[in-house]
């Protein structure tokens, strides 16, 4: 079964060195290391966690603030290196962490669509193909010649989303993303992952709000302070962290 | 290795696209635009042949020419430098939120930076043009100690970019160390007028050899010797070599210190 995993994470755990005093200078760090006072605090953000997700499922990830959710989907997405374990991926990956993270402010929002869709590893030519569309979705219409820094958070947003759902990807990562916009673009989001799981497509998702969770998700991944408390079908696990 | 390669041409687009980025930013809103890469080093060769043929005389023949040279090449790699080495903390809202290879960011400020030496050195051959003085063919030959700068300039750029990371205060003395190291290249002084000693230590420069080799072929008409051409050829492939290795070595590490 683990063959056919489109994502399988294998006994994976991950450390950060708190730095007890910070140092971020040459000069602070020899004389500490002279001094010997430079001490780390270990501090395990996940431990041990295994799971699997296999071809079309979607997953979400619950816990409390602070459970490791994002150190998981930063794991996942490439972006951070565990300490221990394995992480497969199999299939190209959509990250939509923290939207329009990778704006530059400065430029228009139409040189942004480019910037963006390169990040997510589009060219030039399909992305001028996917542009229309994404005009079209985030309803920025007018502003595309606007530098990004005039945007509102909202409109930035609709249009990071605009970007980071377009084609099909095998996964698409969303960090409590479905939070933004008013209401309507909401639902406008919801439809459009919605489509995409039709097409096949893994979510990973995480969100605060359980009813999104139960909504989207197959599978649920509890994680508790690092440690993974259940893995098991949506319901079931909805039902019981709702009652914790 | 195929990974690699695989991996590169996946991120090639974004390549381009930063590399676009930088050069928009730097000119947005200026009326002229790109035409400043030109302009620029235009407008310092007039100020430079106005200091250094009333005030400075040395006896080298067209000597503003030969300082615009110098500037030619030391402004690259200053330039390519100071810029990679904060590619990778000015990025890192970015690369705390996707995976993107990392040495993507420090390439793309090294080629914003070729593409400013293009224009200089056009403005450059402008300038010689103008003042006519003579041509050779060996002007051709001259873009090959420029890749060489640039290679050994990629190399000194990753491994700041991955040492500016944990220690930040480079930064700050990055820029007092290439203003001593510009007075150790003859930029703006000839070889010839130096006394033994000091001769010595502005030969240990890397970056002499280079200037020196770009200026026999541009201005003199004689080729590099092969051996200052495999020093150069040895230098930027040790200095890349040693930029990966390091830059290797810690870039699961950065995410930790952005």
């Amino acid at each position: 079964m683990e063959n056919d995993a489109i994502v399988a994470v294998d006994h994976v755990s991950m450390r950060f060195n708190l730095s007890s005093e910070k140092f971020d200078s040459f000069k602070e760090y020899v004389i500490k290391s002279i001094k010997r006072q430079v001490s780390y605090d270990e501090f395990w953000a996940l431990q041990d966690v295994s799971f699997h997700v296999e071809k079309g499922q979607s997953l979400g990830l619950v816990g409390l603030n602070g459970s490791g959710k994002s150190t998981m989907l930063k794991i996942i997405a490439g972006v951070l290196k565990p300490t221990r374990g394995r992480v497969t991926v199999r299939g190209n990956m959509a990250p939509l962490i923290e939207l329009g993270a990778g704006f530059d402010m400065d430029l228009t929002a139409r040189e942004n669509v480019f910037l963006n869709g390169a990040l997510l590893g589009y060219n030039r030519a399909e992305m001028e193909a996917q542009y229309e569309d994404i005009v079209k979705f985030s309803e920025l219409g007018e502003f595309m010649n606007v530098p990004v820094k005039n945007f509102s958070s909202g409109m930035v947003s609709r249009l990071a989303f605009a970007i980071a759902t377009i084609g099909v990807p095998d996964i698409l990562i969303c960090d409590e993303v479905l939070s933004v916009g008013d209401f309507r673009f909401q639902e406008k989001c919801e439809e459009r992952i919605g489509n995409m799981q039709k097409k096949g497509t893994t979510i990973l998702f995480v969100s605060h709000s359980l009813a999104q969770v139960e909504k989207i998700c197959d599978k649920i991944v509890w994680l508790e302070k690092g440690h993974l408390k259940m893995f098991g079908d949506a319901g079931d696990i909805c039902r019981i962290y709702a009652e914790s | 290795m195929s990974t690699y390669i695989k991996n590169f041409l996946k991120f090639q687009p974004l390549l381009s696209e930063l590399v676009a980025r930088d050069v928009k930013i730097k000119y947005r809103r200026s009326v002229l635009g790109v035409l400043w890469t030109l302009l620029n080093p235009l407008c310092m060769m007039v100020i430079l042949s106005v200091v250094f043929s009333n005030i400075f005389k040395f006896d080298i023949e067209n000597f503003p020419l030969y300082v615009l040279s110098g500037q030619v090449v030391f402004n690259f790699f200053n330039d390519a430098t100071t810029s990679s080495m904060t590619s990778i903390i000015n990025n890192a809202a970015l690369l705390k939120k996707v995976y993107v290879p990392k040495y993507l960011f420090v390439l793309a400020r090294v080629f914003s930076s070729f593409i400013n030496l293009m224009a200089s050195y056009t403005a450059l051959l402008l300038v010689m043009v103008a003042v006519r003085t003579e041509l050779y063919w060996t002007v051709f030959l001259s873009f090959i100690p420029l890749l060489l700068v640039v290679v050994f300039s990629l190399g000194i750029g990753m491994l700041l970019a991955a040492m500016t990371v944990r220690f930040r205060d480079i930064m700050h003395l990055y820029s007092v160390f290439t203003t001593g190291l510009m007075y150790l290249t003859p930029v703006i002084y000839p070889m010839s007028m130096l006394p033994g000693k000091i001769r010595m230590v502005v030969l240990l420069n890397p970056l002499t050899n280079y200037l020196e080799m770009f200026r026999d072929l541009i201005f003199n008409n004689t080729l590099p010797s092969a051996g200052a051409l495999a020093l150069g050829v040895g230098e930027g492939l040790a200095a890349l070599a040693l930029g990966l290795y390091v830059f290797y070595k810690n870039q699961d590490e950065f995410i930790l210190n952005i």
